[in-house]
């Protein structure tokens, strides 16, 4: 217990102490009435991290004996972590405000859930990667169930709740049992004693906390959850749900099976190449009959996380480094579809319905054309950004000698195309109805256009994400 | 003499019904979270077991984490509940169906 141990800490120290500082002066002073202002001075804290971690850490750092690393792959995923955030945070205010929702716990407990984010990447032990999966899951729980007036809300949070809780402990009992065989918590330890030969026990421990992972990254045969806790909840914490903890917990994944098992890739490679090819086909298939738009997202989230599957598949630095900049193409459409879905009313009420959004180019043919942009990135059709992360995990897999599962991910981008198009359709081509209302949302629409533009440009460098992501990818992979 | 693979026996037999608690329970909410405090608890004996015959205080510390984790997540799980019985006047378990998933 130094002071470079704190001085590395120093981050999550520093929001931990904003968020607990933040929620007495609330209670104490206006409550509600400072909603507003805490999510905003939230989101600008969360910016103001987000450029001191990127911009002035360097190198590899481990704090408190190996159980928390700071390196440039923890680096890549808190700056990922906390720009989303920041994102939605701003965006939601508007839309809960509305419905007399804008409570000053909202922005606090996406700052806490965030900062467990942030102990998960950078986890370095079986006890941190709990702690922290466990700090972000509780704030979770709470934000999903957030309208308790609603009984989708709460019924949202009950299911997410008890899914979550069994998730937390499949990966418990693996955690207990790969300390118990490998006679040690740390990653650092544990990769010594698994070279080449695995014990059983930590075999089956492994594939415990394997479960316990793909429960949090909605991956398939461990989704059931996702559709029904993106219907349920409230709109602003589905985004938060879609985009932030699906990046943490994939960081977190990566971080497990090379930081402790990289040694016998062949152990796990084909597991979680099986559960990347069933989420990229359940996915494309399921989304097809939805017409409820956050169910439809659900989908295509288990989906999407399919292929960032496949690229942790291939159990290399290229593997990791796909996976990376799919994760951060895959936030970045979201966000704009979810600043889009928030601003669906008709009479001021919140709709979901697919077909609300027929001919709605002739009402807003700026956004309708932003949308379209985002949804073709989203399908993957080639000019735009998701085309690109598609393309990368497709050569990650094909250059790991995975060849088959490059062959489903194609197949599988093909079918789920399907359902975002169709969405197109409807805008331009479909059949008279009422039209959504005119909403003000200038801060949802904002990120809509930037979320497009990201679209489009990304393609001529992609910002120097790709660049950042081999340098995290090199920093985890040794 | 009582052995390492007796205490992971216990652990294992609590984890499993724990698990069977989840899924089998048609009847009371409550119950699915007396079987999730059930699962973690299989997990504690499995550390403080390992823990005792390895002579290594880790996984002690370990077991002090999810105890407390363990009564924060009732906490909140059981405040999950009386909203939602406030929304639809019933837990049992064959109610929580507004959305088919």
């Amino acid at each position: 217990m130094t002071s470079s141990d704190f001085s590395i800490v120093l981050p999550e120290v520093l929001l931990a102490i904003y968020g607990m500082a933040a929620l007495l002066f609330a209670v104490y002073t206006g409550k509600d009435k400072l909603a507003g202002l805490i999510t905003w001075v939230t989101a600008a804290v969360f910016v103001i991290i987000a450029l001191l971690i990127g911009l002035g850490g360097s190198g590899s750092n481990v704090a408190f004996d190996g159980m928390f690393i700071d390196d440039a792959f923890s680096r890549f995923g808190k700056v990922g972590v906390l720009l989303a955030g920041a994102a939605i945070l701003v965006m939601s205010y508007d839309f809960l405000d509305k419905r007399g929702f804008a409570k000053f716990e909202y922005p606090i407990l996406v700052l806490f859930s965030t900062i467990g984010m942030m102990v998960m990447v950078s986890s370095g032990d079986l006890m941190t990667l709990y702690v922290g999966l466990e700090l972000m899951s509780l704030a979770l729980y709470v934000i999903a169930s957030f309208r308790r007036d609603s009984v989708k809300s709460t019924e949202a949070g009950l299911k997410y709740f008890v899914l979550g809780s069994l998730s937390s402990g499949l990966l418990l009992y693996g955690s207990s049992l790969v300390y118990g065989f490998s006679g040690t918590t740390s990653f650092a330890g544990i990769i010594t004693v698994v070279q080449d030969e695995v014990p059983v026990g930590v075999l089956f421990g492994l594939v415990f906390v394997i479960t316990g992972l793909a429960f949090k990254v909605s991956a398939v045969p461990f989704h059931m959850w996702t559709p029904d806790v993106y219907e349920g909840a409230p709109t602003p914490t589905t985004a938060f749900f879609a985009t932030a903890p699906k990046l943490a917990a994939m960081g977190l994944f990566a971080r497990v099976l090379h930081d402790a098992f990289g040694g016998v890739v062949g152990d796990w490679q084909q597991v979680i190449a099986v559960i990347a090819v069933a989420s990229m086909f359940l996915g494309a298939f399921a989304g097809i009959g939805q017409t409820n738009i956050k169910r439809l997202m659900a989908y295509s989230s288990i989906s999407h996380m399919g292929f960032a599957l496949m690229g942790l598949a291939a159990g290399d630095a290229l593997g990791v480094q796909s996976a990376l900049v799919y994760m951060a193409i895959y936030v970045a459409m979201n966000i704009g579809v979810f600043a889009f879905i928030m601003t669906m009313e008709r009479d001021g009420q919140p709709v979901t319905d697919i077909k609300a959004l027929n001919l709605y180019w002739r009402t807003s043919p700026v956004k309708a054309l932003a949308l379209l942009i985002l949804l073709f990135s989203l399908a993957g059709v080639p000019p735009m950004l998701g085309f690109f992360g598609k393309l990368f995990v497709l050569q990650a897999a094909w250059s790991a000698g995975l060849t088959y599962l490059a062959v489903f991910g194609v197949i599988a981008s093909v079918i789920g195309a399907f359902y975002y198009l169709r969405i197109v359709y409807y805008m331009y081509f479909g059949a008279e109805s009422e039209p959504l209302d005119k909403t003000k949302a200038p801060v949802a629409y904002a990120l809509l256009a930037v979320s497009a533009l990201i679209m489009l440009f990304g393609i001529i460098n992609m910002f120097g994400v790709d660049g950042m992501a081999a340098i995290a990818a090199d920093a985890l992979v040794k | 003499m009582v052995g390492l693979e007796h205490y992971l026996t216990v652990a294992a037999a609590l984890f499993v019904i724990g698990i069977f608690g989840l899924f089998l329970n048609r009847k009371n909410v409550i119950i699915i979270l007396m079987s999730i405090e059930m699962i973690l608890l299989s997990v504690n004996i499995n550390l403080v077991a390992f823990s005792s015959f390895m002579g290594d205080l880790t996984g002690q510390i370990f077991t002090m984490l999810v105890l407390t984790v363990a009564a924060a997540e009732a906490a909140i799980g059981l405040a999950i509940l009386v909203s939602f019985f406030r929304n639809r006047g019933t837990i049992d378990v064959e109610d929580v169906n507004v959305m088919k998933g």
